[in-house]
């Protein structure tokens, strides 16, 4: 994406921290979930954001934050340049009218006492549709998703899996959005049906020009719908980069143990490749280790990596990450690397470096 | 994989349920087998029959309104017509399984400590209580649980998912199971942690020698692990054989749909994914012939009637599937845009 294209959503040192409360008679806060903590990205109209991570990273919680379902701690969030940070709910109204989302359980996001009809009504009433209007509107939009007038009349359990995430993005049209938050929406469905639904998106962002941020946690549907990837950890901001290149060149090891964690589904070539993997579980969020959040599960962490936070670094071609011993870049790229502007207000400013060897770390790649 | 007797031979097994609705014949005629040490993966979407195949083999699909036919026969003993006593005696002895979701199959109200000394003390009249906790305490280390004994003490909400599927584990190997039934084992589990996953019960399989039954959706997993495949779909076998038979030389139109439709970390961005079209039939009301008629692009009037489950490939007689039509024109339909898919109905030539 050029910078030429306008920035739809601009997200600052976006922070959404959970307080964790104790006492009997006076509950005060005992400690923080570091949900999300100090992210920053730019969202360019028409363009599709995946955001991966394993569960517990935040990335659920961005995007909720995103829409203001749930209140940001610190930061900002410029939609179309206006700060929604802070706004009231009347303020809000016309912008989540342009904002809206697509949750992972299509069977529990519909309404089951109401019919199809009743359930895209409502957001078109909303819209300002007209009595008389709302029937054909409400036809074209179950034809947009490739369903038929007849389904109106049912009730969302006469649906299968698949056609109910339909009913859902339906309902995300009716309000002609500008941009669509899918949180998991194929990560439901068998994998004949997936590829249905994200064939639709396909359709609908040409159609329509709809810009997505689409979260999962299957890299493989994440690197076919996207253009620009970010991948978060416990909260923070990993790597964020060009869908493609964050396949064949990962930057940060994380990115790199993530991948090689996806089984191929392709015998031969899975016994070919060596596979880096990662050895035990995320840390507690509420606690997270110091400097680099990953340092603890890193095959190339070291000293430098416990203490001090990564700072941001940009390489060329719009590929950033945050990591003190980037891997598959050569030494002239970590040299033309700077410092990015969206870096964590608490990163240090060292810059990368390559790892050499001798350095004290547990195993060299 | 060896020439002896297979570990357990599925034969035509037929479950169906009565509903007010209907009979549904969520089983109709599945064959395999599993040898000792070998890997067979069950293929197919939900509603195909996969975990009621599996859950049949431990008998917990018994009830007033399910029938069965055919036979399951593990070391000599017949599954199906075994009698309560003697399934429980299987179950978590020489047959163990693992579920999908490692928080409902374990109980919260138990330390996960009690609950796997209950299982060794319940096959072996023997061994006390301290002994049973030993063992306990070894088969938790075994599949990667740190401080070990000192979890032992905790409760299962206090384990993250990997880890209540590591205990799962613990509890299923607690017998040596000389058979395991894993469905769906890494479903609700990250990328990272399944990788840890599979690499577990890959090791259990080179030690032990187990054989393994693994229930899944996901053909990476498949490719991983497997030896064998079986794939399902609306109830039937539609297609099975080893490994590089499937995913290389696949026989079945659903098959090459599933292979199609899969995103793959290396595959061209810019193409629009294969999807087969429609959803999979009602099993209450299956269509005639073979039952992936309705959504194959290749069906002909001989599809009203149901293929047999048998080798087409001459080369490969161990590699079986349902379909009618010739390999040779399988081998020219296949190919959609230079990998294997299901062509869009529009580019079908009769």
């Amino acid at each position: 994406m050029t910078d030429e294209t306008a920035r739809l959503l601009e997200v600052e040192h976006l922070q959404v921290y959970f307080p964790i409360k104790s006492g009997v008679i006076v509950s005060r806060a005992v400690g923080h979930v570091h949900a999300v903590d100090d992210v920053s990205f730019v969202l360019h109209e028409g363009e599709t954001l995946g955001i991966v991570g394993e569960s517990g990273c935040g990335k659920t919680t961005l995007i909720r934050a995103l829409v203001r379902l749930i209140a940001a701690t610190g930061g900002s969030i410029r939609f179309r340049g206006e700060d929604i940070t802070k706004a009231g709910a009347k303020e809000m109204a016309p912008i989540r009218r342009e904002m809206q989302m697509v949750f992972q359980d299509p069977q529990a996001s519909l309404n089951p006492r109401k019919r199809i009809g009743q359930i895209l009504a409502t957001p078109l009433r909303k819209r300002g549709v007209a009595k008389d209007e709302l029937e054909p509107e409400s036809r074209g939009l179950v034809e947009r998703v490739g369903l038929g007038a007849e389904h109106l009349n049912r009730f969302p359990h006469e649906f299968s899996g698949g056609q109910r995430q339909r009913i859902g993005i339906a309902r995300a049209l009716a309000m002609a959005p500008q941009l669509i938050l899918l949180d998991e929406p194929v990560s439901a469905l068998d994998v004949s049906i997936q590829a249905q639904v994200i064939n639709l998106l396909d359709d609908l962002q040409d159609d329509l020009h709809l810009s997505y941020i689409f979260v999962a946690h299957d890299l493989s549907v994440v690197r076919h719908v996207s253009d620009r990837i970010i991948v978060m950890y416990l909260g923070k901001l990993m790597e964020i980069s060009p869908a493609e290149e964050l396949y064949s060149k990962p930057i940060h090891p994380y990115t790199s143990a993530l991948l090689g964690a996806i089984p191929l589904p392709d015998p031969r070539e899975n016994r070919r490749r060596t596979r880096q993997l990662v050895t035990g579980e995320p840390p507690n969020p509420i606690n997270p280790p110091s400097g680099c959040r990953f340092h603890s599960r890193c095959p190339r962490a070291t000293e430098l990596c416990e203490a001090v936070e990564p700072q941001l670094t940009e390489y060329a071609g719009g590929h950033l990450a945050a990591c003190h011993h980037p891997q598959s870049v050569s030494a002239e790229e970590i040299a033309a690397a700077t410092r990015s502007p969206a870096s964590p207000l608490s990163a240090g400013d060292q810059p990368p470096q390559e790892r050499r060897q001798g350095a004290p770390a547990s195993s060299p790649d | 994989m060896s020439a002896s007797a297979p570990l357990l031979e599925v034969s035509e097994l037929k479950v169906s349920f009565q509903t007010e609705d209907g009979t549904v014949k969520a089983v109709d005629g599945v064959s395999f087998s599993v040898g000792a040490g070998e890997v067979v993966a069950i293929v197919g979407e939900s509603g195909s029959g996969k975990s009621v195949t599996s859950m049949t083999l431990m008998g917990l699909t018994r009830g007033p309104n399910a029938s069965f036919q055919g036979t399951a026969t593990f070391e000599g003993r017949d599954l199906i017509a075994a009698s309560e006593a003697e399934l429980r005696r299987i179950r978590g002895g020489d047959i163990a399984m693992i579920f999908q979701d490692p928080m409902s199959s374990l109980d919260p109200v138990y330390r996960v400590g009690a609950q796997i000394v209950e299982q060794i003390r319940a096959h072996d009249d023997e061994i006390s209580k301290a002994a049973a906790l030993d063992r306990a305490v070894e088969l938790m280390e075994r599949v990667g649980v740190p401080h070990a004994r000192a979890r032992l003490r905790s409760y299962p909400h206090e384990f993250s998912g990997g880890m209540r599927q590591r205990v799962m584990i613990a509890m299923a190997l607690s017998c040596s199971p000389k058979l395991l039934i894993a469905d769906e084992p890494t479903t609700a589990l990250d990328v990272t942690i399944q990788a840890q996953i599979l690499e577990e019960l890959r090791q259990l399989r080179s030690e032990t020698g187990a054989g393994i039954i693994l229930v899944t959706h996901d053909l990476g997993v498949v490719a991983d692990i497997a030896d064998r495949v079986v794939v399902m779909y609306a109830g039937r076998v539609v297609e099975q054989g080893t490994l590089d038979e499937l995913f290389y030389n696949p026989q079945h139109p659903y098959t090459w749909g599933l292979l199609g439709s899969i995103t793959r970390v290396d595959s061209d961005r810019s193409k629009r994914l294969p999807a087969i079209p429609g959803a999979p039939p009602s099993l209450l009301n299956a269509p005639k012939g073979c039952h992936f008629r309705p959504r194959c692009p290749h069906a002909f009037e001989k599809c009203t009637e149901v293929p047999p489950l048998e080798a087409r490939v001459s080369s490969t007689p161990g590699h079986l599937d349902r379909c009618w039509l010739e390999p040779e024109r399988k081998r020219k339909l296949r190919v959609v845009d230079g990998r294997i898919g299901l062509a869009p109905e529009e580019k079908v030539v009769a």
